[in-house]
């Protein structure tokens, strides 16, 4: 063992220990979820769409719902594309 | 009329880097500036959202749009790095008949209306998702690395590419190229090692690239980046962005990147085995 061979070892461990939290976060999720997310998910783009074209004619498909999940906190991110033409009526 | 071409990244044998290359390949056609989509044909066991870092934003699935639960933009994943680089992932079911031949025959067309480069990162083995990974392919990349059991297995999909895809089907000869990957020139030096020339003239398929066996694959994974966007000066990347440019119709000569040893690299050479 030299001191060469720690930094090397350093960096690596510096990778692996990412990819353990990265699966950490994923198995834990996959283990719990049946495709109960992608209902969420659905359901809540339903909902969010019926109360935007209330007040926007919006294209269905401009409509872009994202999970984002880390280790205690899920975000949810609604990306909404407004036509050219959209005012506030 | 669509400009988009279709690429099938596949090999039949499990563990040679098929996901490691799609992600690869994709992301490098993505720095190029074209609008590109991974699209991860491995139902039940799906891996390429990990390899490319997409894994906590993936809601819906290959399989949610082929029944018709999400629409393809719905259930496109956008690169975190390159907004132009998408991701549509397998679905995690255990239904292997999840997929349908008109199901995906109707998200490829889709695809090809959005984007100029569709990769197709098939499933191993050559049962259904292999063949309908390759269906409606234009060309295809076939990874081996340099040994017996993997090479015979890429005669096996080669056979298949000639016979069970769209282009075959319609009499055409689907254009195919060879990526060797997990190269060790130390030992192909030393002959303990099928050479790129032998699996060249086995295969009778024209070398893309040779991928070096690189520490630096490993460390992408872990961190969730292809490797072409990890470490742009690594050999592996070196010559994943090289192959790119083949893909693309540049004529390059084929070269084996090699690790760039310093000094004590040099000292040290042969210590880390």
């Amino acid at each position: 063992m030299n001191i060469l061979s720690l930094f090397g070892k350093r960096g690596e461990r510096a990778s692996a220990s990412v990819a353990k939290n990265r699966l950490q976060i994923l198995l834990a999720h996959e283990r719990a979820d049946n495709g109960t997310d992608a209902v969420l998910i659905s359901n809540l783009r339903e909902d969010i769409l019926a109360v935007v074209a209330k007040r926007f004619d919006i294209d269905p498909n401009a409509v872009r719902l994202e999970m984002d999940r880390s280790e205690g906190v899920t975000t949810l991110g609604i990306d909404i594309e407004l036509p050219p033409a959209a005012k506030v009526s | 009329m669509s400009n988009a071409t279709v690429v099938v990244v596949t090999s039949g044998k499990g563990g040679v880097g098929k996901t490691t290359t799609s992600a690869a390949i994709a992301s490098a056609l993505a720095k190029e500036g074209y609008q590109v989509c991974a699209v991860d044909f491995d139902v039940g066991l799906r891996n390429l959202d990990l390899i490319m870092g997409a894994e906590r934003r993936v809601v819906f699935d290959l399989v949610n749009v082929v029944r018709g639960e999400a629409s393809i933009k719905q259930a496109l994943v956008r690169d975190k790095k390159l907004d132009n680089l998408f991701l549509l992932p397998a679905s995690q079911t255990r239904d292997k008949d999840a997929l349908t031949e008109e199901g995906v025959a109707s998200v490829i067309n889709e695809l090809r209306m959005y984007f100029d480069w569709v990769i197709c990162d098939s499933p191993a083995g050559i049962e259904r998702g292999a063949t309908l990974a390759m269906r409606h392919a234009d060309e295809a990349i076939i990874v081996s690395n340099p040994e017996v059991s993997s090479v015979r297995d890429c005669d096996r999909i080669i056979g298949l590419l000639d016979a069970k895809t769209k282009v075959a089907e319609d009499g055409g000869r689907m254009p195919k190229h060879l990526m060797i990957t997990r190269y060790d020139t130390e030992r192909a030096k030393s002959g303990d090692m099928l050479a790129t020339d032998d699996v060249v003239d086995i295969l009778s398929v024209p070398l893309i690239g040779v991928v070096p066996e690189s520490k630096d694959v490993l460390k992408a994974s872990n961190v969730g980046l292809p490797v072409t966007l990890a470490d742009e000066t690594s050999p592996a990347a070196r010559a994943y962005t090289e192959a790119t440019r083949r893909l693309l119709g540049e004529n390059i000569p084929v070269t084996i990147p090699e690790e760039k040893k310093g000094l004590f690299g040099k000292i040290f050479k042969g210590r880390a085995a």
